[in-house]
């Protein structure tokens, strides 16, 4: 691996899922289990019907064309990609080429990566509509076009990663956009996010500025997560390397394959000479229409805050970690927990800490979305405050957080019900201490010779108190007591 | 026969009570029965179809017949072709809505060329459609058993579609009024689509009059359409007249003149000089006749610009037809052999020797060659006429080169020595320009027709030209003696 370089370039398939209606049909967006329940005539090819362009599609495909630096286009056009195959009823996919024009090209996206920026090329991204779903069964198969037409973006970059990892955190830092900008969920357990990965090698010592230095490029099609992303192109780095040191690389052909997730391999499909001719040509049945730029101006407006601003807001202002930082941004419903959090006058440093330690740890281990669970911002607000004013110890708060968690109650509820709360009552407190410190006088000597005694006398209150003791006012109630004497 | 006469007069019958609803719906469905015998003009006619009321709408209460490419719920819809024999849509069509929406009542559907593909009428599933003049010839296509009931008088009109010429050659070959209004005045959902850039819905009709009422009625800007435009500041037939003076019209010389034609045929040189005849009649009408000229090489490669961008779309439009989602499906192992099964079986060899074309020329080492070449002399075909319609109200060209063909004679094959005469109507598809065929006079006791055609948007103008024309001959609502007058 060492004496090599990588090349990766992706083609990452995002549904849009904010849209209300299909991108050329009037049937809903959405997911269902029942099959076939989101159709119209269109979406089933029959004859005689139309495509309709969905001028909500049209707006957010421009709005991220703007976000990734693209140029966009002045009139808007649809190409016909002619092909057959089960699950595209019209024979053909109405999608954008690089001619005329997609709704972004030449553009570009800085991410992170392990604390560095990187930038990734954009070579365009463009409207296209989702195929049916295919299942298949030992003696047949079935088509749910729920969903054909759903509106599809897809983004096409140059081969400008250069590691595996390099090329999920940039998926990554795509899906948190789509996010943000309300452009897409970007679930890929929904399989709404789908890529192809192109992947070459070139020796160490080559520029590869110069695209003759290039190696043979190999695309991947059809990977459905991050994870398969990753296993794949190592899979196929190694595979790469492994023709160069047995010196068959030359041999290899510019060819397509496909990840096997089973066997975590990738398995040859077709070679440059078998590629597709999908015939394109301008769909006649969608004028071309003009994108103003008064249009184009109030479509900037809509972009909000991205997670890369985010972040900065977070380390600049709130004075997080790097670390801590990335992970609030990486999911947009996760940051916005936070900043709702803040917004209660929640403290930054620690709300992220509940966030990033307690609670993604509890999401993860249980495979579920912040949005899912009953703990609300005030909620976590009101957690933290129980432990600020006194009420329960920071150990006890992890125990009412998960009572939150398990038996959808409010957290001042549970400590109520639990009975945790904690002897804020100085007088008690008081009473005990003096008790405890005329038992043990001979302590005050020790303390006076420079022995830490207060954890002593603190445990010597917590049991009497049964743990229910706020330590810190207890701590403080001890000090002044042995100062007085 | 209660539909050889215009939509005007049987509305008055209506009205006045001499006629009802029922008794005209009976009289076109025992005559559809008696023209499908002699002719063959209908793939399906209903059994009994209920009247509708009768109102101000002049549409209200009259049957009326349609061509088998538009989608019509609950009723046959073929394209007639094997692939949808067996294919009941259950949506309507716009512009059958359209009509629906004014009482109009559709007792039938007509035979045409398999999805539009065909100029003869000989290529449906179910039969060659007969010219009810002669029935030894054709009527010309694609919309041909629509143009035959119509001039055999069984309706006073019928829908067709336009890709080529496919509604204004029939009904030059039938006697009668073909029109096809600017591209997008009517919408195009639910018509079967053969070439979507061209396709164009219209009518058929015996009178100038009775286009316009029919087109009022199925015209009108559709969400389902994105070509369709708003046309309701338009209203064809209230802006109906025959004053034209001081409009300008315009013949090609290229086209018209008989000594483009060396080895012209009587038929050919009796066509011509009836066409000059007419065309003449425009001055007594106080219209300016003028003769001008275009290129000839750019009319020698329109027949070629047709062939490539019909087939292209064509081939692509109906990659939809795998028989899987609805058609008859095929029986067969796998989905690749059943489709190819049903599309071997179900399309006729010409429809599959156009996607062959269509393929060829869309392949990435022929495509700017062939359809980007294409593309190109359409524009410049387009220009053209768009030039000459900055002095001109309209170019006024004789259609085809004579009468309908014998049927043995009817091949789909183009005869060089008359390619531009036969094909020029195409160019009211490239442009999408309104373009109507008006009957002209009879060669050889045949009816022949006379083709006027505007810019875009001017269908009235181009209306009122023919109206005004139509005035001036004897052919107005003529019907033809192929079935008996019951």
């Amino acid at each position: 691996m060492d004496n090599y370089q990588v090349m990766i370039g992706l083609e990452m398939h995002c549904e849009m899922s904010k849209t209300n209606s299909k991108v050329f049909s009037s049937a809903k967006n959405g997911y269902s289990d029942e099959a076939n329940s989101f159709i119209r005539p269109v979406d089933l090819a029959f004859p005689g019907t139309l495509p309709v362009v969905n001028k909500e599609a049209v707006r957010l495909a421009l709005k991220a064309s703007m976000i990734l630096n693209c140029k966009q286009p002045e009139y808007m056009y649809f190409e016909r990609k002619n092909y057959y195959y089960p699950d595209l009823p019209k024979g053909y996919q109405i999608t954008q080429e690089t001619k005329p024009a997609p709704v972004g090209i030449y553009g570009y996206l800085d991410y992170e990566f392990k604390g560095e920026t990187k930038r990734v090329r954009i070579n365009n991204i463009h409207l296209e509509e989702d195929s049916a779903s295919q299942d298949h069964y030992p003696t047949f198969s079935t088509l749910d076009y729920n969903r054909a037409g759903v509106p599809l973006l897809e983004l096409v970059t140059e081969p400008d990663m250069h590691s595996a990892e390099e090329a999920v955190a940039f998926l990554e830092a795509m899906r948190a956009i789509y996010q943000y900008a309300d452009i897409s969920d970007a679930d890929s357990k929904k399989g709404q996010i789908r890529c192809d990965v192109n992947v070459s090698i070139c020796d160490k010592d080559k520029d590869i500025s110069n695209p003759d230095n290039w190696g043979t490029k190999v695309e991947i099609k059809n990977v459905n997560s991050f994870g398969g992303v990753r296993d794949a192109i190592n899979y196929e780095i190694d595979r790469q390397i492994a023709l160069k040191e047995s010196g068959e690389y030359d041999k290899m052909e510019q060819q397509t394959r496909r990840f096997d997730e089973d066997t975590m391999t990738t398995i040859y499909m077709r070679n440059k000479a078998n590629a597709i001719d999908y015939k394109y040509f301008v769909e006649p049945n969608i004028p071309k229409f003009k994108i103003t730029g008064e249009w184009l101006d109030e479509i900037r407006a809509t972009i909000p805050e991205m997670p890369i601003e985010r972040k900065n807001k977070y380390m600049n202002q709130f004075g997080l970690s790097e670390y801590d930082a990335s992970i609030l941004v990486k999911e947009k419903d996760i940051s916005n927990f936070y900043e709702e959090t803040l917004t209660l006058g929640s403290d930054p440093k620690k709300t992220a800490n509940w966030l990033t330690s307690t609670i993604l740890g509890y999401l993860n281990k249980n495979e579920l979305e912040i949005k899912d669970i009953y703990l609300t911002p005030k909620m976590l607000f009101d957690l933290m405050k129980l432990v600020d004013d006194g009420k329960i110890s920071s150990k006890q708060s992890k125990e009412v957080l998960t009572h939150v968690l398990e038996d959808k109650k409010d957290p001042n509820e549970v400590v109520k019900s639990l009975g945790m709360e904690q002897i804020g009552d100085d007088n008690l407190i008081r009473e005990l201490a003096i008790k405890a410190i005329e038992e043990h006088l001979e302590l005050i000597e020790e303390y006076r010779k420079g022995r830490n005694v207060f954890d002593f006398f603190v445990g010597q209150i917590m049991k009497a108190t049964r743990g229910q003791a706020n330590p810190s006012l207890t701590a403080k109630i001890i000090k002044e007591e042995i100062d007085k004497r | 026969m209660l539909g050889s006469k215009s939509i005007k007069e049987l509305h008055d019958m209506l009205i006045n009570g001499e006629i009802t609803c029922q008794e005209l719906i009976d009289d076109a469905i025992k005559n559809s029965h008696k023209l499908q015998d002699e002719c063959n003009a209908f793939v399906t006619i209903l059994d009994s179809v209920k009247p509708t009321d009768v109102n101000d709408s002049l549409l209200s209460g009259i049957p009326y017949t349609c061509k088998d490419n538009y989608s019509t719920k609950d009723i046959l819809s073929t394209g007639s072709s094997n692939t949808l024999k067996d294919y009941v849509p259950f949506f309507t069509a716009t512009a059958i809505k359209n009509l629906e929406n004014k009482g109009a009542i559709l007792t039938s559907k007509t035979v045409m060329d398999e999805f539009g593909m065909g100029g003869t009428g000989t290529t449906g599933h179910t039969g060659i459609v007969l010219n009810p003049w002669d029935n030894k010839r054709i009527c010309a296509g694609s919309s041909a058993g629509s143009a035959c009931a119509v001039a055999a008088g069984v309706y006073p009109y019928a829908t067709g579609s336009d890709t080529g010429d496919s509604i204004r050659k029939p009904a030059a070959y039938c006697g009668i009024v073909g029109y096809k209004p600017t591209y997008g005045m009517i919408s195009r959902y639910g018509l079967f689509p053969f070439a979507s850039s061209l396709d164009h819905c219209g009518c058929l009709t015996r009178t100038v009059e009775d286009a316009a009422i029919v087109t009022d009625a199925m015209k009108g800007i559709d969400e389902n359409d994105m070509t369709s435009w708003d046309s309701s500041d338009i209203h064809l037939y209230d802006n109906l007249t025959d004053d034209v003076k001081g409009k300008k019209v315009c013949y090609i010389k290229e086209i018209c003149n008989l000594d483009n034609y060396p080895n012209a045929s009587d038929e050919l040189k009796e066509h011509l000089a009836n066409f000059h005849n007419i065309i003449n009649k425009y001055k007594e009408l106080g219209v300016e006749v003028t003769e001008v000229s275009v290129d000839h090489t750019l009319l020698n490669a329109l027949a070629s610009v047709y062939v490539v961008i019909s087939c292209a779309e064509a081939t692509s439009n109906m990659s939809n037809l795998t028989g899987i989602i609805f058609g008859p499906r095929a029986k067969a192992d796998n989905y690749i052999d059943m489709m190819k099964e049903y599309r071997t079986k179900g399309f006729s060899p010409l429809i599959k020797r156009r996607f062959v074309i269509g393929s060829y020329v869309l392949q990435a080492e022929n495509k700017d060659r062939y359809f980007h070449n294409a593309q190109r002399v359409r524009r410049l075909l387009v220009d053209a006429w768009k030039n000459l319609f900055k002095d001109y109200d309209a170019v006024v060209l004789p259609v085809g080169s004579g009468p309908a063909k014998l049927i043995e004679n009817s091949k789909d094959q183009l005869d060089n020595n008359t390619q531009i005469l036969e094909e020029h109507l195409q160019i009211g598809n490239f442009g999408g320009f309104p373009s109507i065929t008006i009957p002209d006079g009879f060669v050889n006791n045949l009816p022949v027709g006379i083709n006027i055609t505007g810019n875009c948007y001017n269908d009235q103008t181009v209306l009122n030209l023919a109206y005004a024309l139509e005035s001036k001959m004897n052919y107005k609502g003529q019907v033809a003696g192929g079935v008996n007058n019951g």
